[in-house]
């Protein structure tokens, strides 16, 4: 028997190694992986959120832009679910009995513990009616849902809009969960994290059947919200919804700036649309139809996102660089010589201001080119290059060619074309200002944006300086705003060299025969000046810049309109209706006011697209490569 | 009759103590798993834990009377145990009540009692009692150490004489077989396979008792050789330099093949000419046997009810169903798992118990989550080195016998509660398939609470009477 004795030992050893590979893996599972314990949570837990109310949008005067409106969404519970009669509820949410139908079978299957969308948004009205019938479908659920309202149907593009998060947003910010909300576009986007709050979380304990059994370690992790912070933007709502009454059925925009602040005023893009649309059960059909189904695209948010080339109006940088710079007086002359420039008949212009009066192309050719060729250097290639990274420098010190720090996103930064932008095109040493000329008067390939025009109005309106125009005004609390918007960004040119611009900016509004009279008012001296951008696609673009009072200004403004011919004849009168509303709170003109906003001009831009903008595009080409 | 001071005096206080702990334990657990606040009372007949309570006061009742038995009495129940416990088991399939698809339990009013439990207590005893006979124990013939694997490998030595068959198996191996097979395949009818896996566990005791041990190794190899054939069997592998697809089960066939072939070589070069014979027979019986393993694996698979390979799959973990087929095992592993180190604390278990009922089978087959869930790792790590500590105690007082008797019944004992602790913390923790058996003293349950005290404290009883018996 003894050979047979050690065979316990055999059998000691089994037992221990099943102890010790059940010991490794108990703790394993309890110790050293959070897998299993993870899972607990999801079988055993639900978080339910409770969302803050989001933060609201107000105007500069106090008026509500924004407001939060309660919906309802009907969710359906399949742990809750008993049978009910489908076509009943069918009825009720007015749905095909089928999708009915197939939404609680997919639900029953797939979603036993989440809930399941099952209509989305209804607005209250509506909910009341379905609310007193929802007894009768057990596991039909009404879900409160904070979504937006807007009590003055504008400023659409500004304010942006609210959307569930897709993947992508998830991605970003790993704060979010499916079917949360999330600002898009304008001040919803840029102030998504102050607007939004934070959402509290309760932790639940459920059970197999998926009911509530109490709170989670008693609800010692539970948070609870935080509300939203209000924005106070610089907006006046009551001179946005009036630009956009004046812009309907043109194309274009509008920005105003408060030039003391760099506060926006307004933000005026056309064609617009009802903020309203973009909310509740709709929405995605109205944004489809405003995203593709609308040739004049009433989503692009023009002020930021169109570059236009600035024509005219640039004309008045080149003047005031060439004061600073010593190359001009107030008193220079130049003929107005159709070789170098394509000019209007017009007699020559004997001194700055009415070189500026009659917006002479050859003049600005002529005062452009001394700004760059200083004879700086022997090579007339090389005193170019020179001379154009000195040009450069004072453009972008007006904020031209820049991207504005401002406060919504997607902001565009336009282009003003350097040494590099050349010598990539040209090749290095192989262009001279005789092949880059066209930028004087505001035309080849610089382009600005509407929000840089309106900065540059403030820029004049100031002598010298600007605010980054921004929105906000207080954030949570008024008053409380990002350092960077307090801070003065000074050009390169001096304040003096101001003065006699802002005179021809003067008399080109106030004196007879001026190009911008149209935006005349009675009591107040407004300063402005026309620009027509050459359109290659049709008819030129009418541009007005303009600020006023002309001393201590209050406003400045950019117009853009369009296809609407010359800048006197559009743009002007409504920069004068503008300034008028903001100032005076009252418009005296109706006359005016009544003809601005039924001219119609929407047809030009459908007839115009194709036929004679190619060939006048070609003709424009042609003609720069003569010269 | 021996005095009864002179009995109590060698009891084996360790055991008695294990004893206490434990069912203390598995008490306390019972109640927080099957709690009920409208019924808090813990002797509340209504409840599950109140139940419990009364079949642990019978069961003291019970493990005290043992104690005032004869040693020479007990051995002398063996047969008639035996053949009272497979009576019940055949009745019960005539006249038992089904519960969960199974005809498992005699309903006496809302209790019931399941002679399957009871089955162990009498094949124990019969197995002690038929090994321990002298006859049994001295002529070659019948000794139950005759080798298997020896026979096997004559029999491919000799290949083609089919006689030799029959002196394969000696006469105790047989009866020793017939005894075990009878019980469980009346067992099989209810069915009830988790006892049947339970009566496995026997060849511990048998090897104990001079089965070749060979035997074990054997059944560790197909073991092996199984689970890898289904692990390998929906996976194919690209054959290097060749580049076919071959699916899993050819691979393990070649990789026998290749084994086979290297052994050969290296039997005619390293072994000497006396021995070579025997060796190749070994290598072609080893290789024929193997492969016939592979085949009969992989086609007795198929042959599986869809429910069954699910399981099956689960297990290895080809299958994940964690809220449909897997349900059992994904609940019981979160309940695990969340536990942690110290747990969730007493009555404050989240998915292992009565009011969450996220485990299935809190109080029964999963009773093991509940503690572990509550106590964490120092819970679950404390039963398991409890039950260590009792299997131990069981062998050293199984080697201190001087009777076969009490060593193989001693013997008997362990494989019970070791086949138990494995299978239902092995399922619990996600190693072993799902199947239904208590585990011992903390599952809910009379029959299996009393069979346990039963079985331990005849051995308790036995073993007291250690110096008495000469021999």
């Amino acid at each position: 028997m003894n050979r047979l004795d050690n065979r316990r030992v055999i059998v000691v050893l089994i037992f221990l190694s099943v102890g010790i590979i059940f010991s490794i893996r108990l703790l394993y599972m309890q110790v050293f992986t959070t897998k299993w314990s993870d899972r607990a949570a999801v079988i055993s837990e639900y978080k339910m959120y409770t969302y803050p109310a989001r933060g609201i949008i107000y105007d500069r005067n106090g008026k509500k832009m924004v407001e939060n409106s309660t919906f309802y969404d009907l969710v359906f519970r399949a742990s809750q679910f008993k049978a009910f009669d489908t076509t009943a509820l069918a009825t009720l949410v007015g749905l095909p009995v089928e999708e009915v139908k197939r939404k609680v079978k997919f639900a029953r299957k797939n979603s036993y513990y989440l809930p399941y969308e099952f209509v989305k948004q209804l607005r209250s009205s509506q909910f009341e009616i379905i609310s007193e019938q929802l007894f009768n479908f057990p596991g039909v659920i009404g879900q409160e849902r904070t979504m937006r309202g807007y009590p003055v149907p504008a400023a659409a593009h500004l304010l942006g809009y609210l959307k569930e998060v897709d993947s992508s947003d998830i991605k970003k910010n790993k704060y979010y969960r499916a079917r949360d909300y999330i600002g898009k576009g304008g001040l919803e986007e840029a102030y998504e994290a102050e607007l939004r709050g934070v959402r509290g979380v309760q932790y639940i304990l459920r059970d197999a059947i998926g009911e509530e059994t109490g709170r989670f370690e008693k609800g010692k992790y539970d948070t609870l919200p935080t509300k939203g912070q209000n924005i106070y933007s610089s907006i006046d709502l009551e001179l946005q919804a009036y630009g956009e009454y004046l812009m309907e059925n043109k194309i274009g925009s509008i920005i105003a700036i408060d030039p003391q602040t760099g506060e926006i005023l307004c933000m005026v893009t056309a064609p617009a649309y009802d903020p309203n649309l973009l909310v509740g059960r709709e929405k995605s059909k109205n944004f489809r139809a405003l995203q593709l189904n609308d040739s004049l695209k009433p989503l692009y948010n023009r002020p930021i996102q169109a570059r236009y080339p600035p024509g005219s109006v640039f004309k008045v940088v080149q003047a005031l660089v060439g004061l600073q710079e010593g190359v001009i007086t107030e008193e220079t002359g130049f003929p107005c010589d159709k070789s170098l420039v394509g000019c209007h008949n017009h007699p020559s212009a004997g001194n700055l201001y009415s070189a500026l009066a009659m917006s002479c192309n050859p003049y600005f050719y002529r005062v452009t080119n001394r700004i760059i060729n200083q004879r700086k250097a022997k090579s007339i290639f090389k005193d170019t290059e020179l001379g154009m990274v000195t040009w450069t420098e004072y453009m972008k010190s007006f904020g031209f060619g820049t991207q504005m720090e401002t406060d919504v996103p997607n902001v565009k930064s336009g282009y003003i074309p350097d040494t590099a932008h050349y010598n990539k095109f040209f090749g290095k040493g192989r262009w001279a200002y005789s092949t880059i000329y066209s930028i004087s008067i505001g035309q080849g390939e610089v382009t600005v944006i509407p929000l840089q025009m309106a900065n540059f109005a403030a820029t004049m309106a100031n002598r010298g300086f600007y605010y980054t125009p921004h929105f906000a005004r207080g954030i949570g609390t008024k008053g409380n705003i990002p350092e960077r918007f307090k801070q003065k960004h000074y050009t390169k040119v001096e304040a003096k060299h101001f003065a006699p611009i802002v005179e021809a900016m003067r008399r080109a509004v106030n004196e007879p025969g001026g190009t911008g009279s149209q935006a005349k008012l009675n009591n107040i001296v407004v300063c402005g000046k026309t620009g027509t951008a050459q359109n290659p696609h049709g008819e030129d673009h009418s541009v007005f810049l303009a600020f006023a009072p002309m001393d201590n200004p209050r406003i400045a403004i950019s117009v853009y309109v369009e296809n609407a011919g010359w800048g006197g004849s559009v743009a002007a009168p409504i920069a004068g209706l503008m300034i008028d509303k903001y100032i005076n709170r009252t418009v005296s003109d109706t006359v005016k006011q009544r003809k601005m906003h039924e001219l119609i001009l929407l047809d030009r831009h459908v007839k115009r697209t194709n036929t004679g903008g190619l060939k006048q595009h070609q003709k424009q080409k042609a003609k720069n490569k003569a010269r | 009759m021996r005095s009864n001071q002179v009995t109590f005096g060698k009891i084996d206080w360790w055991l008695i103590l294990l004893y206490l702990v434990l069912t203390a334990m598995g008490l306390m657990n019972i109640y927080s798993a099957s709690f009920d606040p409208v019924h808090p009372g813990i002797l509340d007949q209504s409840q599950e834990y109140g139940k419990q309570f009364t079949w642990y006061c019978i069961s003291l009742g019970l493990a005290f009377c043992i104690l005032l038995l004869e040693g020479s009495f007990l051995r002398g129940i063996a047969i008639p145990a035996y053949i009272v416990c497979l009576f019940l088991l055949i009745l019960v399939l005539l006249v038992g009540k089904e519960v969960n698809g199974a005809k498992a339990w005699f309903g006496v009013g809302s209790f019931g009692i399941q002679p399957s439990e009871f089955a162990k207590i009498g094949l124990s005893l019969m197995l002690a009692w038929f090994l321990s006979s002298p006859e049994r124990r001295n002529t070659d013939i019948n000794k139950l150490s005759r080798s298997l694997f020896s026979s096997i490998v004559s029999l491919g030595g000799y290949f083609g004489l089919p006689l030799r068959f029959l002196s394969l198996f000696s006469w105790t191996q047989v009866y020793t077989f017939l005894i075990i097979a009878v019980p469980a395949a009346i067992i099989l009818l209810q069915p009830d396979m988790g006892t049947v896996i339970v009566f496995a566990g026997f060849i511990l005791m048998l090897y104990r008792e001079g089965l070749s041990g060979n035997l074990l190794l054997y059944g560790v190899f197909v073991l092996v050789l199984a689970i890898s054939t289904l692990m390998l069997k929906n996976t194919t592998v690209e054959l290097p330099l060749l580049g076919p697809d071959v699916p899993g089960k050819y691979v393990i066939l070649l990789l026998i093949a290749i084994i086979s072939t290297v052994a050969l070589l290296a039997v005619l070069n390293l072994v000497i000419k006396k021995k070579r014979r025997r060796a190749i027979a070994l290598v072609v019986t080893a290789t024929l046997v193997s492969g016939a393993v592979v085949w009969f694996v992989d086609s007795a698979f198929e042959k599986l009810s869809p429910h069954q390979k699910e399981r099956i799959e689960i297990t290895l973990g080809l299958r994940e169903d964690p809220d449909g087929k897997g349900y059992n095992i994904d609940r019981s592993m979160a309940a695990i798992g969340s536990g942690g180190v110290w747990g969730k604390g007493y009555m404050q278990a989240t998915l292992a118990n009565k009011s969450q009922k996220h485990v299935p089978m809190a109080s029964t087959d999963f009773i093991f989550c509940t503690f572990s869930e509550e106590w964490g790792f120092m819970g679950s790590f404390t039963i398991l080195v409890l039950f260590m500590f009792l299997l131990i105690r069981l062998i050293m007082i199984a080697e201190r016998q001087r009777v076969p008797f009490t060593r193989i019944y001693a013997y008997c004992v362990a494989s019970i509660f070791f086949m138990h602790v494995l299978v239902n913390m092995g399922m619990a923790i996600g190693l072993m398939p799902v199947i239904g058996i208590p585990l011992p003293f903390f599952s809910y349950g009379g029959s299996s609470l009393m069979a346990f005290t039963i079985l331990l404290f005849i051995l308790i009883r036995l073993d007291a009477e250690r110096l008495d018996v000469l021999k």
